[in-house]
């Protein structure tokens, strides 16, 4: 099936339909197809793949709730036996009960997944995950983004992977075959600064709404599990061309794990690219909240006593860190000796321990120059592998970013200037001064999910203001992949990575092009929406 | 501590004064005669002329075409390799407002939004340099009948009169759905909610407000046949400032731009129209235009709407990018407006979305952000394309402007300049001068005694009709 022929495509006529005979079931039978779903994830890797054993290890360890929500991801407890290695003995009644309400659990989720097809997405095919196969996209402009482009490319899809890319490919038997001939090939973008699946509705639909849990300091929650994978937000996002995303919890101090996602699969487990990609810290702000309703009505507030209450809360993220770092000395004492006394364990210093070791990526929101300037401060002092999320007062300080190496995802492009006298085009040009700086850098929406899909239009407007179109590119595709630490499996066409392309009539960032064919994770992914479903259903009514 | 609040005031206008007045120095850069020579010139309704020239005279476009001549002493501007357009036309927007909603009673058709505009609101200078000319400044969404807009020209740096659209039609505010209804306000025990709560109850504010407005024109016209029989010693009915802006739109003589998302309800007002003989001029938001396109074209409303802004509340959940080009298909006045500071500064990239989502031609495209919106809001005959006789609102942008690789360099109002790019780098170093010499004579700073400084604003807030979720604001 082309894309083409998914953009002609009716309403009515859905995936679940389409897949059904042969390897998904019957229609209308959820339990069947919930039983083959299961059968399929058994015979997919794509589970292990995403949650490396250390992960699946250091979850079943030390958190058991989660044990019942790894086996579902896995599909099967089989599996999830395969690769729990030092499982403790209390949790085996985990396993069983996770084992038991397993079944249940799927047939609940494809129920809800049935339901959701009237409200949230109206087809099947955006929630089941499309096959995985081989593919040749051929005659193509291939901009791989790792050297210079190529002109009647051809690329390889197998497996999920990119096999090859060239002027002449050896073409596996088999490949179904796309002639891209006019058309250009992409590497997916990404948007690293997004709250993708965890936000339906903002406003008005608090029940759609799971990005702040209650409380200050919540390093164990975990974006991850809250991503609903049959969001409208995703498929509206990636037939626009973002294929991943960067899923950010956003309350009190420590907010959470970030995940990043591919933007397609049926749980949040054939999503993950990697579930538990980096801590989220609101860094204490030095200015009065903006931007939003009725901030002209707050009350002046005296600056020291701001900056005394930031400092308060930097003493708080501080000392569970300390607490998370003498936790995991303790830990690791106690598995060369255990003669030692044994110490509790506590899944809330344990979900900060590979951050405070420097392990994995900690993102400190900040954006004035006082606040990016403590945070990297904070970072330095705590030795955490910084990155600064929002940022748009960096252009500011590009020598100490510069000379710490700390990444910015910037998320201001398209926001109004901080400042009445900043130049009016300050944030549209804040990206160019960065890369002038050699300052590493990638351009986020921010926004939660509904307008992540505008990203290569930020990246467009950064462009308008003095960064490279190929730059520009970059700054959405190769930049978030290596700031995230994932560039060997994500932003380029290169022979290895991930499948996630964009085939297009025109420049990927221009706003008339089209998108003609998408990859995600090797699976073609039909460009349908709950938008263009809508519009197919209203567009000729006379 | 009164002196210290005097102090602080007069701080900060001496922090904010000079700077805008520097900005605003230049802008407003008069000259009688002006040709913008050899540029693409999307004239809108003649089409797209190549390597041609605009000349203009006296704040009005005196010539379009090749080889124009102007007098020894006119302003030129090389424009080779650049594209004339007309200034951009923004039909929903409550920039320079000073309060937007007067949320107290359901029908607010007595409060106006001419009564607080703010001409230093340095949004406006952002959206010039947007290549926007034009705004229709609307009352809030709080009320089924809200307040009356005002239309106006960005004369950023000149006194508040110059910047009235001369004969612009009249307009008011309408509301329909979850604003008007008050859905996001807190429920207060014991606090009276304000009627109405329900879509019932704002269909029946409305048709009650136009039953009075009915019977208040039968008295004056009653009262004004009987004054020209020659009636003596009548006594004039009593004035009513709410009904009066009815009356208007029941003559005829005042636009309707109604806030709406949900199909229901825009069938509703065009019933209610219908019935009492008025027309919608607008329906704004309209986000569900597109499944009862053919009702809004039969009824000879226009529709003014987001490119793609969708999901932020329930309400807004069916919205689609394809709205604009459904509405326009069937023969809908369709225009892309901003409800935003922030995206009223790149409408040019909203509007070039309905050629990504609904294929809408390249000249179908720039009219909604052009002539469209000059005819929803009775100013065609002034603004909205480029041709003789025309008011001279023009911005020159460095490519095409529904690229989003495109810039505006010059951005022209009634001949005058108001906003240019090279003139804009060129402050920028005396700016930042005087800004240090401002930070210096701050009495506060450290070391120096004196109070305590204030904790900065947070980002100014863009103004629009909803109060969204900010995901990214912990």
């Amino acid at each position: 099936m082309t894309g083409r022929d998914a953009e002609t495509r009716g309403p009515g006529d859905t995936e679940i339909k389409r897949m059904g005979d042969g390897e998904m079931g019957r229609q209308g039978d959820l339990v069947e197809i919930s039983r083959a779903v299961i059968a399929a994830t058994k015979t997919e890797e794509r589970g292990q793949a995403a949650l490396p054993d250390h992960e699946l290890i250091r979850v079943e360890r030390f958190s058991p709730p989660l044990n019942a929500f790894q086996s579902d991801l896995c599909g099967t407890s089989e599996n999830a036996s395969q690769v729990r290695k030092g499982g403790l003995p209390p949790l085996e009644l985990g396993m069983r009960t996770a084992r038991m309400i397993l079944p249940l659990a799927t047939i609940l989720l494809f129920l809800t997944a049935a339901a959701a097809q009237q409200i949230g997405n109206p087809t099947a095919q955006q929630g089941v995950t499309p096959p995985r196969g081989a593919f040749v996209i051929r005659n193509a402009h291939i901009v791989t983004l790792n050297g210079p482009d190529i002109e009647n490319g051809s690329v390889v899809i197998r497996d999920g992977k990119i096999e090859a890319v060239g002027v002449t490919v050896n073409v596996p038997s088999g490949a179904q075959t796309i002639d891209a001939r006019g058309l250009s090939v992409y590497p997916g973008m990404m948007d690293a600064g997004t709250a993708m699946g965890l936000v339906e509705v903002g406003q008005g639909a608090a029940g759609t709404v799971d990005t702040a849990e209650l409380g200050d300091l919540n390093p164990n929650a975990k974006a991850i599990i809250a991503i609903n994978p049959h969001s409208a937000h995703i498929a509206v996002t990636r037939v626009d061309g973002v294929t991943s995303a960067v899923s950010l919890p956003t309350g009190g101090l420590i907010s959470g794990q970030a995940a990043i996602i591919n933007l397609v699969g049926t749980t949040p487990q054939e999503m993950a690219v990697v579930p538990y990609a980096a801590l989220v810290i609101n860094f204490p702000r030095t200015a009065r909240r903006g931007g939003e309703f009725g901030a002209e009505q707050q009350p002046d507030v005296d600056l020291n006593a701001t900056l005394t209450a930031n400092e308060r809360q930097i003493d708080q993220i501080r000392k569970m860190m300390r607490d998370a770092l003498a936790y995991g000395l303790a830990q690791d004492a106690f598995a060369k000796d255990t003669s030692l006394p044994r110490p509790d364990q506590n899944i809330v210093l344990e979900a900060l321990v590979p951050y405070v070791r420097g392990e994995r990526p900690v993102i400190l929101r900040a954006d004035r120059e006082a606040e990016i300037r403590g945070a990297i401060k904070f970072a330095e002092e705590m030795k955490l592998k910084p990155i600064i999320l929002g940022g748009d007062d960096a252009w500011k300080i590009t020598a100490l970013l510069k000379e710490k190496d700390v990444p910015v995802i910037l998320t201001g492009i398209q926001s109004l200037p901080l400042r009445e006298d900043d130049a009016y085009d300050t944030l549209y040009e804040a990206a160019a001064k960065l890369k002038a700086a050699g300052v590493r850098f990638c351009i986020s929406t921010g926004n939660s999910g509904s307008d992540v899909r505008t990203l290569p239009f930020h990246a467009g407007l950064a462009a308008a203001f003095g960064l490279s179109k190929d730059e520009a590119l970059k700054a959405v595709t190769l930049y978030p992949a290596q700031i995230m630490g994932v560039a060997d499996r994500l932003g380029t066409i290169e022979i290895g990575k991930l499948a996630n392309l964009v085939v297009t009539d025109g420049d990927l960032l221009e706003v008339r092009t089209h998108v003609r064919y998408l990859f995600i994770d090797g699976r073609q992914v039909p460009l349908t929406s709950r938008h263009t479903q809508l519009n197919d259903a209203f567009k000729d009514r006379r | 501590m009164r002196k210290f609040i005097a102090f602080l005031i007069l701080f900060s206008f001496a922090l904010t004064l000079p700077l805008s007045q520097a900005l605003a120095q230049k802008a407003g850069d008069k000259a009688d005669e002006t040709l913008i020579r050899n540029a693409t010139v999307l004239t809108i309704t003649h089409g797209t002329l190549q390597d041609a020239d605009v000349l203009i005279r006296k704040g009005k476009i005196a010539g379009v075409g090749k080889n124009l001549k102007a007098s020894a002493n006119a302003r030129v501007i090389d424009a080779t390799g650049k594209y004339v357009m007309p200034g951009i036309i923004d039909c929903h927007s409550h920039s320079m407002l000073d309060a937007i909603n007067e949320g107290s009673v359901a029908v607010s058709s007595m409060a106006h939004t001419r009564d607080v505009l703010n001409p230093t609101d340095v949004d406006l200078y952002r959206e010039l340099a947007g290549g926007v000319t034009t705004l229709n400044l609307l009352h809030g969404s709080a009320n089924p009948i809200g307040g009356l807009n005002t239309v106006v020209k960005i004369k950023y740096g000149r006194p508040v009169d110059e910047f009235i659209f001369p004969g612009a039609m009249p307009g008011i505010k309408f509301a329909l759905g979850e604003n008007p209804k008050r859905s996001s306000n807190p429920v207060i025990p014991g606090v009276q909610r304000r009627y109405p709560v329900t879509r019932m109850g704002v269909e029946e504010v409305i048709r009650d407000a136009f039953t009075r407005a009915r019977d208040y024109k039968k008295a004056w016209d009653e009262y004004n046949a009987a004054v020209k029989r020659g009636d003596k010693n009548l006594i004039p009915p009593r004035r009513d400032l709410q009904l009066e802006p009815l009356v208007e739109v029941l003559e005829g003589k005042r636009y309707v731009h109604s806030h709406c998302y949900r199909a229901d309800e825009i069938l509703m007002l065009i019933n209610i129209a219908n019935e009492f003989g008025f027309k919608v001029k607008t329906f704004q938001h309209v986000l569900e235009g597109y499944k009862v396109a053919k009702e809004i074209a039969r009824h000879g409303a226009g529709g003014s709407t987001f490119a793609d802004f969708w999901g932020y509340k329930i309400e807004a959940y069916d919205a689609i990018p394809y709205n604009t080009a459904i509405m326009t298909r069937a023969g809908v006045v369709v225009s892309v407006n901003s409800d935003s500071d922030e995206r009223a500064r790149r409408l040019n990239v909203e509007a070039a979305k309905a050629m990504r989502y609904g294929n809408l031609s390249e000249e179908e495209t720039l009219k909604l952000i052009t002539i469209n919106p000059a005819i929803q809001l009775g100013i065609q005959e002034r603004v909205g394309s480029i041709e003789v006789g025309k008011d001279a609102d023009l911005a020159i942008w460095n490519g095409h402007p529904l690229s989003v690789y495109a810039r505006v360099d010059t951005t022209i109002i009634d001949g005058d300049i108001f906003f240019d790019r090279q003139q804009d780098l060129a402050r920028r170093s005396e700016l930042e001068k005087e800004r240090a010499q401002l930070e210096q004579a701050e009495p506060n700073r450290p070391g120096t005694g004196g109070g305590t400084p204030r904790t900065p604003r947070g980002r100014r807030p863009s103004t629009d009709d909803d109060d969204l979720w900010q995901g990214d604001e912990p």
